[in-house]
């Protein structure tokens, strides 16, 4: 086995890198300082087919696959951790379960514009009051006449009050079923919705540019036939989607730790001290070296996990081994690239402290590490 | 309208470019080969011309096998086809061989325009697009900002120091572009895997009719006599304000032409 890339894969992840670089990296600390969303690189990465990379043509997306949709994020995530979980929160959660679970109508309905990047979908699954115990929401949908009418809210919710989000999917608790569980149905809501609100940007340790806010249901009515596949349905579908999404999760936490890198060894070449520069010296220089060393790792940890995913083989140890190992990595580097930077890895404008305020949430964000422990112990019988 | 791309690899523009020892040309190997960023927009320009009127785009490369790469990112990006100048008999060729041979290469290729970038960033000469003029019979269109297609007519805006000139001629035409032009593409994935399927011609210089003693560093008319590293870089220039600070930091912008 092995996960040297294609060519086209490659050719892939160079478009994406040159586009980072060029477009992404420099209005990176003016997103991060002023929390602005950035439309317009989100724009060009539509005109990239970015968001439609691991959909077929037919929905106007590029006929990809999930490895390249990771590559893109990994690239992304060298320079802008906020750009980056635009995309994997529109594709991995907004646009993936319409595709995987959605009708034929809800697909040519809503995929396109996803697909083009000319819109944004958001899926709400985590609630104020639980986020590892998602199995358990308290939002409650309940048909009334050919309506579902929908109360609750949802919390942490990634790319729902943008300028072009036109669509939400809701976690709602639809009833009782036999085992005494709650039945849990994905219905969407088409954006903007009367009964519908979003608050306010969260005020965030980091991703500042991301999209992320508080979602109200106050009798928030839309039709039927809203329903994402299956009534009764939801418990299934989030948490496949959630395996996948670890996957995801890791090539952007991949992308974070490799900017470490990026900026370190490029730092250590410029800066002097003691009449050389600072990566001659060994406390310096093994230090990259190990930052270097468990990107690497974490790497082929999470094209390992892909891999399986795309051969149809079993994934969800190695993608929550991913997701774990990857994440912790990503605050280590974070951690050791501002100590590199000295006092200025603790000046906001640079890189390297954004990417140490950004790495944190990749421990808690889709799936804690505790919850990718839990999974990996379970998985080996304990 | 057929439209030719003339597109060079060069050593990436962020690395550090070295001469070899041995035969004093520039070290292609040892270096990441990019396309000549010029180039992309000449690519681009094509595309536009393309979209908006029709026609055929065919990359046209001089360079080693490694400079396929550099055809595929053009391919990736929309162009339809390309052809790819190959042999070790063009090794070290100067400009004015160079445009000898792709002047033959051209003649391979049915076309009605030629795009190029201004200049390469290996080499910085800027000489090719009016010696690939003069070879073909091709009338002139250099350092375009903007470029119009007629019917069977090209109008450029040409940049000037202080402006820009409006020139325009008859097709066939050759036409260099600057980078204020457009804003180049990035491929897609759906380009790239379209490019692998897109016609590729290699010509060696039989194919060409390119005769051999006519290129390479033999057939060169010019050729590097020595070569050192850059010196450190000097001191800067330090302007006193006394009540003139503002105008003295006009003159020296001026004088370097950024304003």
């Amino acid at each position: 086995m092995s996960h040297r890339l294609s060519d086209e894969h490659e050719a892939l992840r160079k478009s994406v890198e040159e586009f980072a670089r060029d477009v992404v990296a420099p209005q990176a600390e003016h997103a991060d300082r002023t929390g602005e969303f950035p439309y317009d690189v989100i724009r060009q990465m539509g005109e990239m087919g970015l968001f439609g990379l691991p959909f077929p043509e037919e929905y106007s997306g590029m006929g990809g696959d999930f490895l390249a949709l990771c590559l893109a994020i990994e690239e992304l995530g060298r320079v802008d951790s906020s750009v980056a979980i635009t995309l994997e929160a529109a594709v991995g959660l907004g646009s993936m379960p319409i595709y995987r679970f959605g009708t034929d109508e809800q697909k040519k309905e809503w995929l396109p514009a996803l697909c083009r990047g000319e819109a944004l979908a958001a899926f709400g699954l985590t609630e104020p009051g639980g986020g590892s115990d998602a199995g358990n929401p308290r939002t409650r949908a309940v048909l009334d006449g050919e309506e579902w009418v929908i109360n609750g809210s949802k919390a942490f919710i990634t790319n729902a009050g943008t300028d072009i989000s036109n669509l939400v999917t809701v976690l709602c608790r639809t009833g009782d079923r036999a085992d005494g569980k709650p039945e849990l149905t994905s219905i969407m809501v088409p954006l903007p919705q009367p009964g519908f609100s979003a608050s306010n940007k969260y005020d965030k340790v980091g991703w500042h540019a991301s999209d992320t806010r508080q979602l109200s249901f106050d009798n928030c009515r839309v039709p039927a036939a809203n329903v994402l596949g299956d009534r009764g349905r939801g418990y299934a579908q989030f948490l496949s989607t959630l395996d996948e999404g670890r996957i995801a999760i890791s090539a952007l936490a991949v992308g974070l730790a490799q900017g470490c890198v990026d900026e370190s060894v490029r730092y250590a070449k410029e800066r002097e001290a003691f009449g050389a520069p600072i990566g001659s010296y060994q406390a310096v220089a093994f230090r990259i070296a190990d930052m270097e060393t468990r990107t690497y790792v974490a790497r082929c940890a999470y094209r390992d996990a892909c891999d399986r995913m795309l051969a149809g083989e079993p994934f969800k140890r190695e993608a929550a081994i991913a997701k774990l190992y990857s994440s912790t990595i990503a605050v280590d580097n974070a951690r050791d690239a501002t100590q590199v930077f000295g006092g200025y890895g603790f000046m906001n404008e640079y890189a390297v402290a954004r990417h140490w305020r950004d790495a944190k949430i990749l421990e808690i964000g889709e799936g804690t590490s505790e919850i990718q422990r839990m999974l990996i112990a379970r998985d080996l019988g304990l | 309208m057929n439209i030719v791309v003339c597109v060079k690899q060069v050593p990436d523009t962020w690395a550090e470019k070295k001469l070899s020892d041995s035969d004093k040309t520039v070290d292609r190997e040892g270096v990441e080969g990019v396309m000549n960023e010029l180039d992309e927009y000449a690519v681009e320009e094509a595309l536009r011309i393309k979209e908006a009127s029709g026609g055929e785009v065919t990359v046209l490369t001089m360079g080693p096998e490694k400079a396929v790469e550099t055809i595929r990112k053009a391919l990736s990006m929309g162009a339809d086809q390309a052809v790819h100048l190959v042999d070790s008999g063009l090794h070290g060729s100067d400009a004015l061989t160079t445009s000898y041979a792709l002047a033959k290469a051209l003649e391979t290729i049915p076309h009605d325009l030629v795009i190029l970038g201004v200049e390469s960033t290996d080499a910085r000469m800027s000489v090719i697009p009016a010696m690939l003029a003069e070879r073909t019979g091709a009338a002139q269109l250099t350092f375009a900002r903007k470029v119009e297609v007629g019917d069977g007519t090209v109008k450029i805006e040409r940049q000037t120091d202080t402006g820009y000139d409006v020139v325009e001629a008859a097709t066939p035409a050759i036409v260099s572009v600057v980078e204020k032009i457009n804003e180049p593409r990035y491929p897609s994935f759906k380009g790239i895997m379209a490019a692998k399927k897109k016609p590729l011609t290699t010509l060696t210089l039989g194919d060409a009719g390119i005769e051999s003693e006519k290129v390479g560093l033999a057939g060169s008319g010019s050729s590097v006599a020595e070569f050192s590293a850059r010196p450190p870089k000097q001191a800067g220039q330090v302007v006193k304000d006394e009540g003139d600070g503002g105008s003295k930091l006009a003159e020296f912008l001026a004088s370097q032409k950024l304003v």
